[in-house]
């Protein structure tokens, strides 16, 4: 293939990475923004994500469009309550002490996935894209549905800015992220806010999901890769910074898209890898952290 | 102590009057007649006999365990139906290796030391047969692999593992070579995971097909556990003649789909994969109709062929599956029917073999794989429903008839099948010279 349909491919690929671990990652990050806490288990809230909307286009008949519209609205919500209640019930209890709540996502890791192995089973299942169209280019094919990820994924994360700049609910989040004591004088529910932002942050995760299994298959390890990814972009992103994560997620998505179709997904990899040691050693913060006084 | 224990000992016998023992003879009696305690209560050789079966219940082999897992329960309630091996019954004892090779080490030690099994059967994946195999050995474990790999017949296993159930990658591609050059294309580029299955793909094709007057112009490996696979597609050079593909794990439907699309409508060279890249999955999946026309290796023909012999019949109607290859409970739940008759014919192997060694117990170990390691011909029937087989006693393989299939609406059907010979080649090894 020559040179240009094959960078052409390769961005393509990339971009569509790009726009889903952007998603992932913002979660990651939001939760880490305003409560401090690591969230081991969020990769478990994106297969989860996936599994049930497995579970939901199986469910409703007709079109696979309109199953997956129903996807797009349940699995987000459930995965939402979900995380709600482990809130409430494990993370409030450890009043969100940045080292227990690390052990204890990782138990939640745990718990999430082998409830999804048994019930969900061992088997990695498909869902239909709801759009069937293909991209003809001269020199290859490219799958319409992909094209629509990319998309999707720019409109939800605008929407998130939206709602963290423009909306009453915003400022609460950004003033408990600022200082929870003073945003707590001020009358805010602080309380409520990290439940909220807990909840958020994986119904993030799960609308990245919703939007992936199409393309691949819901399987109950499928918390992997994207956990490692959301960390390695919200740590060179800067943990915290929404600006940050996704300019990161951008970068990583595609130069691992375009490291990948020109020489190896592993050379992506280790160079991601690198770049997370650079910016460790020499922007702890990373690029948009703010830099600790 | 002992001086203590004595006196009462003594004292106990004293105290046995007519009457306790007449009782202690009627309770005995009424538990010997007691449903179920009968065949232990007889003598200690019909106790039944124990294999432990080592399956790939969870991780990325769990597609092919869950049927691994349904045609050894059949192949068991037959034999325990037409009487059992040595007029014993056979318990399957199942623990479940995670497709990881650590734990497949793990579980052939628990089969062996806690469950007191006689032997071990059932793996599949290559990494975990490798895993697991020298632990057998160390153990002195019958292991009976149903795993494809070359790695038996190469000699890098030992003498305690034989694979007399299922043909090896070595053979099947030396079948598939002459066909695919004479009818596709002799410019190949193939598609692989990167792991032993896949790496024995790559170097005994590559050989065959050299062989056959062909070249592979083009070796692409992908990581088993990878999810995204269009990356790869660019490096499949314009004058290929012939993809070959080979894929396992969670990620095979993704994988072809994203062949498909790559091609789109355009000009595509001939597609010859290897079943594996669809085992568990639905021709008629969406996204699929592509591989209209395109050829595939097939270990056993998922789709019932027209005039299948009785004993095919026979074997797909106690396994469950329907004429498409699906469960006949649910016809979404696609069968791994290329693969997974290696555990009936393994099962129906291990009974002839206790059979000519008269095995009674763990220390008839030893006769039992001479025995087996003494089998040759093995005529196709209700115990080898995939067709004759010749069984190499030296390298511990077995070899058959191996078959390529087309795909015509949405469903693959026989166009060749391959004979013995056309999978054979020369020992690479000499088990029997080694010691027990």
């Amino acid at each position: 293939m020559d040179f240009g349909p094959y960078l052409l491919l390769a961005s393509l690929e990339g971009a569509v990475g790009a726009a889903v671990l952007a998603l992932t990652a913002l979660g990651l990050s939001l939760v880490f923004g305003v409560m401090r806490i690591v969230n081991v288990a969020h990769g478990e809230f994106y297969m989860l994500g996936a599994v049930i909307a497995w579970w939901v286009t199986s469910m409703v008949g007709g079109h696979p469009a309109l199953g997956f519209v129903a996807a797009m609205v349940v699995s987000p919500l459930i995965v939402g309550i979900a995380a709600a209640a482990a809130e409430r019930l494990v993370l409030r209890r450890l009043d969100y002490d940045p080292e227990a709540t690390i052990v204890a996502t990782i138990g939640l890791l745990y718990v999430i996935q082998q409830l999804a192995l048994s019930t969900y089973g061992a088997d990695a299942r498909p869902v239909a894209a709801p759009i069937d169209f293909r991209v003809q280019f001269p020199w290859f094919g490219y799958s319409g549905y992909k094209l629509c990820v990319i998309g999707a994924s720019a409109v939800m994360m605008l929407a998130v800015w939206l709602v963290l700049t423009h909306t009453r609910v915003g400022l609460m989040m950004r003033a408990t992220q600022h200082d929870p004591e003073t945003a707590r004088a001020f009358a805010i529910p602080v309380d409520r806010v990290y439940a909220g932002v807990f909840a958020i942050g994986a119904m993030l995760a799960a609308l990245g999901a919703v939007l992936i299994v199409p393309i691949q298959q819901a399987h109950y390890l499928m918390g992997h890769d994207p956990l490692l990814l959301s960390f390695i972009v919200v740590i060179i992103g800067g943990l915290g910074s929404l600006r940050g994560t996704v300019l990161a997620a951008v970068i990583i998505g595609m130069s691992d898209g375009i490291i990948s179709v020109f020489f190896s997904p592993t050379l992506a990899k280790i160079l991601a890898t690198l770049l997370v040691a650079f910016v460790l050693v020499w922007r702890p913060a990373g690029l948009f952290g703010a830099r600790p006084a | 102590m002992s001086s203590t224990t004595a006196p009462q000992a003594q004292k106990v016998r004293s105290a046995i009057t007519r009457r306790t023992a007449l009782k202690g003879l009627a309770g005995g009696a009424a538990l010997a007649a007691a449903p179920g305690f009968v065949p232990y209560i007889q003598a200690q050789s019909s106790a039944p006999l124990k294999l432990g079966f080592q399956v790939h219940r969870t991780g990325i082999g769990a597609a092919y365990g869950r049927w691994y897992d349904r045609v050894t329960t059949a192949a068991a309630a037959l034999i325990n139906e037409e009487g059992g091996i040595n007029g014993r019954m056979i318990e399957i004892v199942t623990e479940d290796d995670g497709t990881d090779p650590k734990r497949g080490a793990e579980v052939v030690e628990k089969l062996a030391s806690q469950h007191g099994c006689d032997l071990a059967f059932g793996t599949l994946f290559s990494h975990v047969v490798m895993g697991s195999s020298p632990r057998a050995g160390e153990l002195k474990l019958p292991y009976f692999v149903v795993s494809e790999g070359h790695h038996v017949a190469s000699g890098k296993l030992n003498r305690y593992t034989l694979q007399p159930g299922i043909t090896d990658v070595k053979s099947q591609v030396r079948a598939m070579a002459p066909w695919v050059s004479q009818n596709l294309g002799k410019k190949v580029t193939m598609i692989f995971p990167d792991y032993a299955f896949g790496h024995d793909h790559r170097d005994f094709f590559s050989e065959a097909i050299a062989a056959q007057g062909g070249e592979v112009i083009e070796k692409i490996a992908i990581p088993p556990t990878e999810s995204s696979f269009t990356r790869y597609f660019p490096r499949i050079p314009r004058d290929t003649e012939v993809i070959y593909h080979v894929m396992v794990g969670p990620g095979v439907l993704t994988f072809v789909k994203e062949l498909g699309e790559f091609y789109g409508s355009g000009a595509r060279p001939q597609i010859f994969g290897f079943i594996d890249s669809l085992e568990a999955v639905d021709i008629a999946t969406p996204g699929l109709e592509f591989l209209e026309g395109t050829y595939f290796w097939e270990g056993m023909p998922r789709y019932a062929p027209a005039d299948a012999p009785e004993y095919e019949t026979f074997y797909r109607e106690r396994v469950g599956v329907d004429a498409n290859g699906a469960s006949v409970s649910d016809s979404k739940d696609i069968s791994t029917y290329a693969h997974m008759f290696g555990c009936w014919e393994t099962l129906h192997v291990i009974k002839a073999g206790m059979e000519a060694a008269g095995y009674q117990g763990p220390d008839d170990r030893v006769k039992l794989i001479e025995a087996v390691e003494a089998m040759t011909t093995m005529p196709a029937g209700r115990a080898h429903p995939q067709g004759d087989k010749v069984f190499n006693g030296k390298t511990h393989q077995v070899f058959g008839h191996q078959y390529i299939s087309q795909v015509a609406d949405a469903k693959l059907s026989v166009v060749h099948t391959a004979s013995i010979e056309d999978g054979m080649y020369p020992d690479e090894t000499d088990y029997t010279a080694q010691p027990f």
